[in-house]
């Protein structure tokens, strides 16, 4: 394909235009799926662990229950929370809501608020169940 | 003049061949996950960090596998068609690209394929 866009104006890439919060959100909406798409690997241990014995189990849990394990455990449920979060705001646009600029960067400021406020509580809950 | 036979109009698939399936099967995916995910937010709220005993008990109930069947089987769905969405925007070399796609293809069945066996041998055989 060189050959044929060769010498031809390009489109302008991400740096000319003006950040808004809404193109962050697209950004954070990937990066938070790939993260989650990785992140099946933690759930597939847990599966497999629990569904292979004790022992096996036992070691599981004291690795994500250990500093490192719970950070990860607490970024995953802040990416699961955004992506979900994002995704509504998804199907909003999909059926033609939303889309007045300024309350869809209002919305997109909303979002991260809210996901970082519901991951806290998330884990509050966790550690009062405990 | 429309040069598009009949038949292309009638399918309505445009060029790709496959129309708005894939953007299709994403939504579907992400509705349906909505209230799985939320489902499983708050078993892991009350299962997490719980002995061995406890989880495999909870796990062991039908109504859990059915939930968590159903999640693996939507979310594995909905990453694969997000992770190859992220490959055909970013990978611009065609041999790279289909060697992804495999990859996504396979690692995306690989997990679907542990965690349904985890879930039903733990429902069927604790």
């Amino acid at each position: 394909m060189s050959n044929v866009t060769n010498g031809r104006p390009l489109s302008p890439h991400l740096q000319i235009y003006k950040f808004v919060p809404t193109m962050a959100m697209s950004i954070v909406h990937r990066i938070t799926g790939g993260a989650l798409y990785f992140g099946t690997i933690l759930v597939a241990a847990w599966l497999v662990a629990a569904a292979s014995g004790k022992e096996s189990f036992d070691w599981v849990n004291a690795i994500y229950g250990s500093f490192l394990g719970q950070l990860v455990l607490f970024g995953y449920t802040w990416a699961m929370i955004h992506h979900l979060l994002g995704g509504l705001r998804h199907i909003a646009w999909d059926l033609g809501y939303g889309f007045e600029k300024h309350f869809a960067n209002k919305l997109a400021r909303l979002s991260v608020i809210s996901s970082a406020a519901l991951t806290v509580l998330v884990w509050i809950a966790i550690l009062i169940v405990r | 003049m429309d040069m598009r036979t009949p038949l292309a109009k009638v399918r309505g698939l445009g060029s790709a061949k496959s129309g708005t399936e894939h953007f299709w099967r994403v939504r579907t995916t992400a509705v349906v996950l909505v209230p799985l995910t939320l489902f499983y937010i708050v078993f892991l709220i009350a299962h997490a960090g719980a002995p061995y005993e406890v989880v495999v008990a909870a796990l062991v109930n039908p109504f859990v596998c059915v939930i968590t069947a159903l999640t693996i089987v939507a979310s594995i769905v909905h990453m694969q068609l997000g992770m190859e969405e992220i490959i055909q925007d970013y990978i611009h070399s065609e041999g790279l690209k289909v060697a992804l796609l495999l990859l996504n293809a396979f690692f995306s069945l690989f997990i679907g394929g542990l965690c349904l066996f985890a879930a039903l041998k733990i429902a069927f055989a604790g």
